[in-house]
């Protein structure tokens, strides 16, 4: 764990009554890094985002977000903190539009910052057209806009992205990332969850893989290699 | 039979079904009308809500009732009362959410069910309690008397009143739910209570904030019904299956709906009262709920998803 750290696990495990889905997680990324988790189906990448935003209960000590301890919090803490999720399948509120599934984003923290109506719709200038809509109307890509808007109205420093990209065209994904850069730019860090490997080893300073409920391999891309990425990410073990 | 031909052939008759039948399924929407607010935003059957609104009616008894002897005129402490029972019955709703039912909300619906009909027994037992078995009314003045002349017959000026305000509640809760910041909340809670609370939303306090509310509107249905009528302690239950019948004609979730489920069955209560005898009037209304149910299971105006 390194000292300048902005958000940082250390031994966290977590459960769903009595099976447990992470042993011992020691993670950290610093402010404005971009970090990537990859991992097979069920190694606990979901599991991890949710507690780091409360929505799974931890023991307080387990994770610390800028120096304070917050593994005990509960869900609707993180957003006055700077911690926003793009959860997996996107999960738009079905009877807001497009515009309220995004004010609702930012209505309920007094964080200010370059995120606003007006910055989201200049990212993904799709929504505006459509911003009278509901969320549910809108196409598996733009309801991903919609998503990472509504994390972004908050004005996170932390922004937890659960798999971006799935289920979608290549197309629409390249249009999705092309958005990273521009959050990056605001000094915004970024974990980002991915079963897609050159997605996230494309994006990512530094990268975690996940097996089983452990970290099997962490470090920056270029130090790593496809072999090693290969093995972590199936566990093949080392001799392989 | 024979009233039965009578009522089908004879327009008058069939206007005063449409008229006597609206207004009093007027009385049914606003009964309902926080039932489905609090169904439709937390998924909680309220087993107590009848019997919110008999509470309701006796506290604006109570405040009429000081009021009056205070020398006021009678027209005006309905009003007056319910202007100083809603902050009262919102306070109340909001502390019952926060304090009690939130605890019973989850996966499992037998909870809220149990705890509701304990509230319901506890507020039966402790009306009798303070205020004896005796039936109450809420004294309108003037304005339980006075009518509106249509030609053929008085329309009660009351009647005319209770369908307004129910427009007004019906259309005031719609304006709240899909127009205000608050509004939007309770949506998002009831669209996805895990992720609403990413957003910062405190569910516990959004909740008993929506409880509260359909107190207010609790309180708007005591008075009219106070005003139209008698009650005593125990005419919860039948206030609520009223109100459930209405709510579940109209399509669960769709507040205009509830306004159309209370008119259906307003209308085929005073239809079976006129054409077989008063005895058919309210398994007349039980008869209409059941009809719809079969040809439409999921009421007149379900909501597009669930």
């Amino acid at each position: 764990m390194s000292l300048d750290a902005l958000l940082s696990t250390a031994n966290l495990e977590a459960f769903y009554g009595d099976f447990q889905a992470l042993f011992g997680i020691d993670f950290s990324v610093s402010a404005g890094e971009t970090v990537a988790i990859i991992g097979a189906n069920g190694a606990g990448k979901s599991t991890f985002l949710k507690s780091l935003v409360g929505l799974l209960s931890n023991s307080p000590e387990s994770i610390h977000f800028d120096g304070q301890a917050i593994g005990a919090m509960p869900p609707s803490r993180g957003v006055d903190l700077g911690l926003a999720l793009v959860p997996e399948g996107r999960r738009l509120f079905g009877s807001l539009t497009v515009e309220e599934n995004l004010i609702i984003g930012g209505q309920h923290t007094r964080r200010q910052g370059h995120w606003t109506l007006e910055t989201v719709y200049d990212l993904f200038p799709v929504l505006a057209e459509r911003r009278k809509n509901p969320g549910q109307a809108l196409s598996g890509g733009q309801q991903q806009m919609v998503a990472i808007g509504r994390a972004l109205l908050s004005n996170p420093r932390v922004l937890l992205c659960d798999e971006i990209s799935l289920g979608l065209a290549p197309i629409v994904i390249k249009d999705i990332y092309a958005a990273v850069p521009r959050i990056r730019e605001e000094g915004t860090a970024m974990v980002v969850v991915e079963q897609d490997i050159n997605q996230a080893l494309a994006v990512a300073d530094r990268l975690y893989c996940f097996q089983e409920g452990r970290v099997s391999l962490e470090g920056a891309p270029d130090a790593l290699s496809r072999e090693a990425i290969k093995a972590a990410y199936f566990g093949l073990g080392a001799a392989a | 039979m024979e009233q039965l031909f009578e009522v089908l052939t004879s327009p008058l008759r069939l206007l005063d079904i449409l008229i006597d039948g609206v207004s009093s399924g007027a009385q049914y929407a606003l009964f309902a009308a926080g039932l489905s607010l609090i169904f439709g935003i937390m998924r909680l059957v309220n087993l107590a809500h009848g019997d919110f609104i008999i509470l309701a009616a006796y506290i604006l008894f109570a405040i009429s009732w000081a009021l009056g002897a205070l020398g006021l005129a009678p027209e005006l402490n309905p009003v007056l009362a319910l202007v100083l029972a809603a902050p009262i019955l919102f306070a109340l709703g909001y502390a019952v959410q926060r304090g009690v039912l939130n605890n019973t909300l989850g996966k499992d619906i037998l909870p809220p069910l149990l705890v509701t009909f304990a509230l319901s027994v506890i507020i039966q037992n402790g009306l009798f309690l303070v205020f004896s078995p005796d039936t109450r009314s809420i004294d309108g003045g003037a304005l339980s008397t006075a009518g509106i002349d249509i030609g053929y017959r008085q329309v009660p000026l009351l009647s005319i009143i209770t369908v307004a305000v129910a427009v007004a509640v019906i259309g005031g809760l719609q304006t709240l739910f899909f127009r205000t910041p608050l509004g939007r909340d309770f949506r998002a809670v009831s669209d996805d209570p895990e992720i609403a609370q990413l957003m910062g939303i405190n569910r516990r306090h959004v909740f008993a904030l929506a409880m509260g509310v359909a107190m207010i509107v609790v309180a708007i249905a005591g008075v009219m019904f106070g005003l139209a009528g008698s009650f005593d302690p125990y005419l919860g239950p039948t206030r609520l299956l009223s109100a459930f019948e209405a709510v579940i004609i109209g399509g669960v979730g769709s507040l205009w709906g509830t306004l159309a489920g209370g008119a259906i069955l307003g209308i085929a209560e005073q239809f079976g009262s006129r054409a077989f005898g008063e005895a058919f009037k309210q398994i007349s209304g039980h008869v209409a709920f059941l009809l719809i149910l079969l040809i439409r299971p999921r009421g007149l105006f379900p909501r597009a998803k669930d």
